[in-house]
């Protein structure tokens, strides 16, 4: 009797003994992680989509992330039915500011995984239609915001065609 | 409340009504003075509404930019003097074609037809003149469409909400005209103020995104350009507008005018 309430006594220490230390080590690890991006933030990658131009959006964006769908798909009904232009949430304007470029300096659509778009909808696996109708990218040339992708890499695909030439 | 407002000699609102026991109660009486009121303070109300449309029929024809909601102040249409309008000439079908970004599939049968050069022949004489959509009053389209893409802007253009279409091409059987077509493949780099898409039926829009920033459509700038001047766009609600005169001063036509729909393209010879 005595052996074995010895016994359980042991394993509750042990066992109490191991929570303890894990419980340490996950606030330890937490410490750590805070340091680096969010983009990799815990064990959850989050999406980290392109800044717009400009030093902020038509709203405020945590109003914008929870409200966009909504505003658009009111919109398109003023504009198309009413022919009312004076709306501010025109998918147009999105995708003029918000366009993300290529290594190559020309805008991405929407097939690639960087656009504006996907960086978010990839991520909450929702699926988008507006582009089967809508431009994904400004064609007019210096309409995207940001360069995605460093110029190394520019460097390197010309250095790679030059070598295909020789 | 419009019944109201005329129920002077009408019997139509129940506040005219004498009471079943036949002299008007007083509190029939009161009901009556309640509504009469109301009715007043509506027509008031109304009053400013009616003196800014007084007001907006002396702004000039074409819209400002950057203005709110449509109405049914003007009318958008389209003359085409088919005595200008050259036989070898189709400057309004190429500047259509890169002012909305269709092109050729190279299939003849399911191409975009949003404008074509139709040469007509008849009692010894030949024509050539655009075919479009013919912006209907009475769009057979909109009548047979199933859900409400098909519609007419108060401003008398009609158009394809392709968000609500469904591609069923309902429309397309029900235009005399021939306007309408189908978008079959996939399409990319679409322009920004002419979204196409596959699945979805496309027609002219007389140029909505220009005529909301008041300017003329494609077309009609194109056929001015090359000197022809056979193409006038204008609206039709407005008897000072250059259509309206024109309409006026010379014999014109509505193509299948015995169908009803009142197209707001129309055709004439001599100016």
């Amino acid at each position: 009797m005595s052996v074995r309430s010895t016994i359980l006594a042991f394993l509750v220490l042990a066992i109490g003994g191991l929570l303890t230390t894990s419980a340490l080590r996950a606030g330890d690890g937490t410490t750590v992680v805070e340091t680096v991006p969010p983009a990799v933030s815990g064990s959850t990658p989050v999406p980290v989509p392109a800044k717009g131009k400009g030093d902020q959006c038509v709203a405020p964006t945590d109003w914008m992330r929870r409200n966009h769908m909504t505003m658009l798909k009111h919109q398109r009904n003023t504009t198309v039915h009413d022919g009312d232009r004076t709306g501010r949430f025109s998918i147009k304007a999105c995708v003029e500011c918000h366009a993300v470029k290529g290594v190559d300096g020309k805008a991405v659509t929407v097939a690639d995984p960087r656009h504006f778009c996907r960086t978010c909808h990839d991520y909450a696996a929702v699926s988008i239609d507006c582009f089967e109708c809508h431009a994904s990218r400004p064609l007019e040339p210096g309409k995207a915001a940001r360069l995605q992708g460093k110029s190394e890499d520019m460097a390197a695909l010309t250095r790679y065609l030059e070598g295909l030439g020789k | 409340m419009s019944c109201c407002g005329k129920s002077d000699k009408s019997s139509c609102c129940s506040g005219e009504k004498p009471s079943a026991f036949g002299e008007p109660s007083p509190l029939d009486t009161a009901r009556r003075w309640f509504l009469k009121s109301a009715a007043a303070f509506t027509t008031v109300a109304l009053a400013p509404g009616v003196t800014l449309m007084a007001f907006a029929g002396a702004a000039p024809a074409s819209a400002s930019p950057g203005r709110g909601p449509v109405t049914a102040k003007e009318r958008w249409g389209l003359l085409i003097d088919v005595a200008k309008c050259a036989d070898d000439c189709s400057a309004c079908v190429s500047a259509c074609s890169k002012e909305h970004g269709w092109k050729e599939t190279g299939h003849p049968l399911t191409d975009p037809q949003w404008i074509r050069k139709v040469t007509v022949s008849g009692k010894g004489a030949t024509a050539s003149l655009p075919v479009m959509c013919q912006h209907c009053a009475s769009p057979p389209c909109v009548d047979v469409c199933p859900t409400g893409a098909s519609f007419k802007r108060a401003d008398g253009i009609v158009l394809v909400d392709k968000h609500l279409c469904i591609g069923c091409r309902y429309c397309v059987m029900a235009c005399p005209y021939k306007a309408r077509s189908f978008v079959h493949e996939p399409l990319e780099d679409q322009l920004a103020h002419a979204p196409r898409g596959k699945g979805t039926v496309e027609s002219c829009t007389l140029c909505v995104h220009r005529v909301d920033e008041g300017r003329k459509p494609a077309c009609v700038e194109a056929c001015a350009a090359t000197g022809h001047g056979a193409m006038v766009f204008g609206d039709l609600n407005d008897p000072e507008s250059a259509i309206s005169k024109r309409i006026a001063q010379f014999p014109t036509h509505q193509l299948r005018a015995d169908l009803g729909c009142d197209p707001g393209v129309r055709y004439g010879t001599g100016s």
